[in-house]
């Protein structure tokens, strides 16, 4: 009975349970309420993968309306993937969370934050479980409207300027997603992404739709952070609480990520997107993003930020394996976004942790507090090493991967820019080390205790998973492979 | 015990030993111990292995398998076994060593110290007995990183200078030319495994072999060839014990071991003569031997020049790896033992300098010899056996080299070798015949100087004798050198 409603449940129960979480009185019966719902999605979405992982493909009809007339929610290895992750992260935030929050957010505030924090990867879920790309636009609407207010919750001022900057520019790449949206409807008169992928080729050459191609594009560029369409992410990422910081940086730039797949590869199938300059758009555009985005990071002064900053060059990675649109970079691609959410994730949790002691993400004031911090300290470095792509990482598979895409389309700048991407991580991961480490404390003699186990246990669960990963890609290029099965559009 | 379990033993004793440093650290005698005992313990499996190797037949050990056919696996062959020995038998002696030297000269923070040093160790046997490319391009990488903080042990500006070098040039070397060199390796062959005859040949047009094998031979970091080899003079600003095991013998044979298992193994002798792979890159290594001798020439301080020293003789077994014939890679392998026994008594007598003396400038050290007899006693000899003189062990390995560049008609190189050795006299012998013959810079004599703590003396005295033991018993080292190479 549960089995064959899995995908409705997973959108469902956070909906229903996140009005309730903002009622709850207190602190910790929100939270436990967010806790349970995020760990019940998270067996949820593992059924789901279980369910997927040979191929196979589920449809939903929503309320018994047949599709392409009433909306659908299918689901194949891609999207259960995606949906694995979201609800994983959520399931592993949460613990975080309790009390990273407890110290950032007023009391008042708190059943709120974890009503909005379910409204938030209840959107991101249903962004990868529907298959109708109207609805697809709703949720990323709700994902949006919440990820605003979690942001602006953040213990500084400039929370609100961030939040406010995201909102206008996220809201424009919403209206262009619409327009996109809007305009293909009008040439086909669907708007279940399956039957538009029938429908469309017979319109190909109409102008309206490579005008709709456009604009849903640059819509979803924005929302995942494409440079240079990425100006939002770095103040939302460093003035956000941190748990949302995490929470975000593992999911939503990833979520977005798969809508882009989706759109090129499904919606707009074979023949396309490669009759467009779109996959050059991508490689030029990562290209610069890898490079432009690491040497930013490079001269942040600001933990947050600069793990930020790393996170657009990360996407850089992603958009090149997506403009190979060849078998080998899509897997680097989507198993990029999985490894992504795993060492960003872990990094973010290891600077909240240094957050939570210190009171502040500059790195000067990390001065010798990995001597006094010794387990965050080693996360650090671990999800660090994760992020440069050292071997026995996650991060290597990826850029094995990738490197591999272009060394078969004999990309040879590309596959250096990838390696000089890695180098660019080498430099602004150690500028942290070596301050935390090897840097004297700081003259006002304080010392700082190692951070809670509640914050410990998430981020090293996340480290573990980083090296397991590593050493175990079954998983990961497992599902990858299957996915560019499944997605269609790419030339095996 | 099974073979199999041996290997992963031999490996795995390292990180169990830094384990039970770090659960000691409170109890420095009890610590170092422990650092002993593991030590002792690696080196006897390392014995065992070698002495279930030349009763042939060892199986490979399959750890993980991350990528369909990449896996994380270990096996035994000559020169990964050779590597072993050397490492594992030298490390209980630095061991000793350290212990005199930590305390005598009073340094912070032991406990990571002889943690980090054990997981290097580990990391070096992981790297000797890599089954394939991928593992061992996996523990070369967790080499870099476990002795960066062993570079950067003494924490002020300089330290961190030196540790920015040192990991900037080895992870930008490895990620930036190595991993492309392994991706395009992957890509054109379709495996990593080492074989016997390589695995490139018939799969790589022969037109692209000489700029991949460049592209090894630099990305090979460790291996320290010109233009790569700032990061080892810069890693000098480490304690001695540092110096002389990981970066007079287990860091950068690691490198030069790569280079060896690489041209044979992913090239193939065959491949690469065919190809004339080698044809400039190995002028590379000729440039770099005679460079880095004339820049140690230049300098004063103890360790820098030694430094130079080290990356000039670790371009004689890149050569003799490039030499690509039977008696270069004989040559090339043997000097793996030979300058590893050589050059870290060398470090030893270095250190105890400065533990006993608190002097780091050879121009201050006149006289400085009969106030410490038995340390500039070990110092000589193991600058004899550099200079490759009988009746010490280094003369073995610069022989074999020497006919190599004879069989590959090389005159240049020969050349080459034989203007270094001239040189290596020009900047080593001066240092022994100064501190026993000369007087001191301000002419006073040294009366209060005694000699450093007994266990550094033991140390060198043990590695200086193994210089004058090899010559007239080579043995097992020639055994697995020559097997290497195909002599019969």
């Amino acid at each position: 009975m549960i089995e064959s409603h899995i995908s409705l449940l997973l959108v469902v129960i956070p909906l229903l349970a996140a009005p309730v979480t903002a009622l709850l009185p207190g602190v910790r019966l929100p939270w436990l309420t967010a806790l349970l719902v995020s760990w019940v999605c998270f067996a949820l979405a593992i059924w789901q993968f279980a369910l997927v992982m040979d191929g196979s493909v589920i449809s939903y009809e929503l309320g018994g309306w047949a599709p392409p007339w009433g909306i659908e929610y299918r689901i194949d290895i891609v999207n259960a993937f995606v949906a694995l992750i979201v609800a994983g992260m959520a399931a592993i935030t949460l613990p975080y969370a309790l009390r990273s929050v407890e110290q950032e957010i007023p009391k008042h505030q708190i059943p709120l934050f974890y009503s909005m924090f379910l409204l938030c990867m209840d959107g991101l879920l249903g962004i990868t479980l529907t298959g109708d790309i109207f609805n697809l636009f709703v949720f990323l609407e709700i994902s949006s409207l919440s990820s605003y207010t979690l942001i602006s919750m953040g213990r500084q001022r400039r929370a609100l300027t961030a939040a406010y900057q995201y909102l206008i520019m996220g809201t424009i790449g919403a209206t262009f997603l619409l327009i996109g949206i809007g305009l293909i409807y009008a040439e086909t008169g669907t708007l279940n992404m399956a039957d538009l992928s029938n429908r469309l080729p017979a319109v190909f050459s109409h102008h309206t739709v490579h005008t709709a191609f456009a604009f849903i594009v640059v819509g979803v560029a924005l929302k995942l952070a494409m440079f240079p369409l990425h100006l939002w992410l770095p103040n939302a990422y460093t003035y956000a609480p941190s748990a949302i910081t995490v929470f975000l940086a593992a999911t939503a730039t990833k979520v977005a990520v798969y809508v882009m797949l989706r759109v090129v590869f499904t919606v707009f199938s074979t023949g396309f997107t490669s009759d467009t300059p779109t996959d050059d758009m991508f490689l030029l555009l990562g290209v610069l993003g890898v490079l432009v985005a690491s040497f930013y990071a490079i001269y942040q002064g600001d933990a947050k930020r600069l793990l930020a900053y790393s996170s657009v060059a990360q996407i850089g990675y992603i958009l090149l394996g997506i403009g190979f649109a060849s078998a080998l970079g899509v897997t680097a691609a989507v198993v990029h976004i999985f490894n992504h959410a795993l060492m960003k994730g872990a990094l973010f949790m290891a600077v909240g942790a240094l957050v939570y002691r210190i009171g502040s993400s500059h790195i000067t004031q990390f001065s010798g507090v990995g001597r006094q911090m010794p387990w965050t300290f080693g996360a650090l470095v671990l999800g660090g090493l994760s992020l440069i792509g050292v071997p026995g990482t996650a991060g290597f598979i990826s850029k094995w991967y990738l490197v591999l895409a272009a060394i078969e389309q004999q990309a040879w700048l590309i596959a250096a820019v990838i390696l000089v991407g890695s180098l660019l991580a080498v430099v602004y991961v150690w500028k942290m080390v070596e301050v935390l480490y090897f840097r004297p404390a700081s003259d006002t003699g304080e010392t700082y205790r190692e951070a809670p186990l509640s914050l410990l246990v998430p981020t090293w669960l996340l480290v573990i998973a980083n090296i397991y990963f590593g050493l175990n890609a079954d998983l990961t290029v497992g599902a990858a492979t299957t996915a560019v099965q499944v997605l269609g559009g790419i030339p095996q | 015990m099974s073979d199999s379990a041996l290997i992963l033993l031999a490996f795995l004793l390292p990180l169990v030993g830094a384990f039970g440093i770090v659960l000691c650290g409170r109890w420095p005698n009890l610590r170092e111990t422990v650092t002993l005992v593991t030590a002792a313990l690696t080196g006897l499996t390392v014995i065992e292995l070698y002495g279930r190797f030349q009763q042939g037949g060892l199986n490979v050990v399959q750890l993980a398998e991350p990528l369909p056919g990449l896996a994380i696996s270990f096996e035994i062959e000559p020169l990964g076994m050779l590597f072993a020995l050397v490492a594992s038998l030298l490390w209980f002696v630095t061991s000793v060593y350290a212990i005199g030297y930590m305390r005598g000269h009073g340094e912070a923070n032991q406990t990571r110290f002889y943690t980090m040093f054990a997981i290097a160790i580990s990391a070096a046997l992981g790297v000797a007995f890599a089954g394939n490319l991928f593992t061992l391009f996996l523990f070369y990488e967790v080499l870099t990183i476990s002795t960066y903080p062993l570079v950067a042990h003494a924490g002020t500006e300089k330290a961190r200078q030196g540790a920015r070098t040192y990991l900037a040039i080895l992870l930008g070397t490895s990620i930036g030319l190595q991993l492309l060199a392994i991706l395009i390796t992957y890509a054109a062959a379709g495996t990593l495994d080492f074989r016997a005859g390589g695995i490139l040949a018939g799969k790589l047009d022969p037109a692209w072999a000489g700029l991949l094998l460049a592209l090894f031979v630099f990305g090979i970091g460790k291996a320290a060839v010109m233009p790569f080899h700032r990061w080892l003079p810069a890693a000098m600003v480490a304690p001695t014990p540092v110096s002389a095991l990981l970066h007079a013998v287990a860091v950068v044979k690691a490198g030069v071991f790569t280079v060896l298992k690489v041209t044979i193994y992913i090239f193939g002798t065959d491949f690469i003569t065919e190809s004339h792979a080698n044809d400039w890159i190995i002028w590379f290594a000729g440039a770099t031997i005679l460079l880095a001798s004339l820049i140690a020439m230049t300098r004063d301080n103890l360790k820098s020049r030694l430094a130079y020293s080290t990356v000039s003789q670790l371009s004689y077994i890149v050569l003799g790896a490039l030499l690509a014939n039977q008696m270069g890679l004989l040559g090339g392998s043997l000097h793996i033992a030979m300058h590893a026994f050589g050059k870290i008594t060398l470090f030893f007598a270095a250190g105890a300098i400065l533990v006993a003396a608190h002097k780091t400038e050879i121009s201050e050290m006149g006289g400085l010899g009969r106030a410490m007899p038995i340390t500039f006693g070990a110092f000589l000899i193991g600058s004899l056996s550099i200079i490759g003189l009988p009746p010490f062990g280094g003369m073995w390995s610069k022989w074999y080299l020497a006919l190599g560049t004879i069989d590959a008609a090389q005159w240049m190189l020969l050349g080459v070798l034989l203007l270094s050795s001239l040189l290596n006299i020009a900047y080593l012998l001066p240092i022994p015949i100064r501190a026993f013959f000369g007087k001191a810079p301000d002419g006073t004599s040294y009366t209060k100087i005694k000699e450093a703590p007994v266990t550094c003396l033991l140390a060198m005295v043990v590695t200086s004798l193994a210089c004058l033991v090899l010559f007239f018993y080579p043995g097992p080292f020639y055994e697995l050198a020559s097997m290497v190479a195909g002599v019969e």
